[in-house]
């Protein structure tokens, strides 16, 4: 049965007719102390497979435990382990509140063919309550089995307490499997991330 | 007819009165041959959609692929729906990484932007015929049926591009330029030098309200 108001068809033949928003939210997970946060395509209802070309992560107020630590990402393409061979680059600009600035390439940020974690910020401070980072990562056709995946994020941060300030991070790269991707996994380079959320977008047709 | 949903009016008057959310799919270009030398999304043409329907146009390129070796991804646009002849002037910058460790390098590239340019502009650096190789990213087109500004446009893109004397690299390309024309822009066309090319394009359009 078609639902027809005011002249419009809007539901028809067991679909909505009219155009309707493509950025589709497909799971939010709150940390709360956590050591990771994971995003397991099957698992807690989590879509990360080719239901979506491009996938989203948004990132609100993600806050350390520990001083000095470093927000990360990494991959799985068909096992449990997050290890996929990534190859990055990565830049930043920044400005502190004593009034220092600046734009470089971050060597110390890039990976060349390595299975370990990526950082996606740099040092966040624990102690400053009111102090979080925010941004967003997106993954384009992660289920694709005849190319590299592609990610590309933008963290923007509070940096720590001991030189406070602004740092706005560029990473790009691709994990360079054929395989599949379907898990992504958020952690801190050291301590667990005490709070904040990640919410999972696909982009849908 | 109202929808009447828990006491939540959920249609009414031939809309829906709930949030529906504001990004809009407009088009998906697929080109899986390898004889292909652009891909090309022009208003009115094929369903498309760009024209004064939305304020904000979003391309998302999936998997781009260059059949050929070591030839640049290029864009343009067009204002009469057929000649990819408008005038851009445009900034980029670019940070690149070897798979072996080299270059890694963040760098303005006065070889990749354009002052005025009515040709095809770099999208990408070049990239082979390598199996696994493609290229990811989005560009955003601000306002195109504007007959009164220029019209801007941004777009960010990751690729892994090899050259045939070195490594596999990945490359991060931020462009941001604007078309000089106040005429409507109409259309978009991706190319790789005039060689083939496969992949996808998404198009999507971003509500007003």
């Amino acid at each position: 049965m078609a639902v027809i108001s005011n002249g419009t068809t809007l539901m028809d033949a067991g679909a909505i007719s009219i155009a309707v928003g493509s950025m589709t939210l497909i799971k939010t997970l709150t940390a709360s102390n956590s050591a990771t946060l994971s995003f397991v395509d099957g698992a807690s209802g989590v879509i990360l497979d080719n239901t979506y070309k491009t996938y989203i992560f948004k990132f609100h107020e993600i806050h350390p435990s520990s001083n000095d630590a470093e927000f990360t990402v990494n991959f799985r393409d068909g096992e449990t382990a997050y290890d996929a061979t990534k190859t990055t680059t990565a830049f930043r600009s920044y400005h502190f509140e004593g009034d220092d600035s600046g734009l470089g390439y971050q060597q110390s940020n890039d990976l060349a063919q390595s299975t370990a974690i990526q950082k996606i910020g740099q040092l966040q401070s624990a102690n400053d309550n009111d102090s979080c980072g925010g941004g967003e990562m997106k993954l384009y056709n992660p289920s694709n089995t005849t190319y590299v995946k592609h990610f590309q994020s933008r963290y923007s941060h509070h940096y720590t307490n001991s030189s406070p300030g602004q740092i706005d991070n560029f990473i790009s790269g691709y994990a360079n499997v054929t395989a599949a991707v379907d898990g992504v996994q958020f952690k801190f380079d050291s301590g667990n991330i005490s709070t904040g959320q990640i919410k999972l977008y696909g982009i849908g047709e | 007819m109202a929808i009447i949903s828990n006491a939540v009016t959920m249609a009414d008057a031939g809309a829906f009165s709930v949030g529906l959310g504001s990004m809009t799919h407009i088009k998906t270009l697929t080109v899986t041959a390898t004889n292909v030398t652009t891909m090309t999304l022009i208003n009115g043409a094929s369903s498309v959609v760009l024209d004064d329907t939305y304020p904000i146009y979003i391309f998302e390129f999936v998997n781009i692929h260059s059949v050929v070796d070591d030839r640049n991804f290029t864009i343009n646009f067009t204002a009469d729906g057929t000649n990819f002849n408008v005038a851009k002037t445009g900034t980029n910058i670019r940070a690149d990484h070897q798979e072996n460790g080299g270059s890694g390098a963040l760098a303005y590239r006065e070889n990749g932007d354009f002052a005025q340019v009515t040709g095809a502009v770099p999208f990408g650096e070049a990239s082979d015929g390598n199996a696994d190789n493609c290229l990811g990213g989005r560009l955003i087109l601000f306002n195109p049926s504007s007959t009164t500004f220029v019209k801007h446009f941004t777009h960010e893109i990751t690729n892994n591009a090899n050259y045939t004397d070195a490594s596999g690299k990945a490359e991060a390309c931020h462009v941001a330029g604007y078309c000089n024309t106040t005429s409507a822009i109409t259309g978009f066309q991706l190319a790789a030098g005039g060689n083939a090319l496969n992949g996808t394009i998404k198009l999507y359009g971003l509500k007003d309200s």
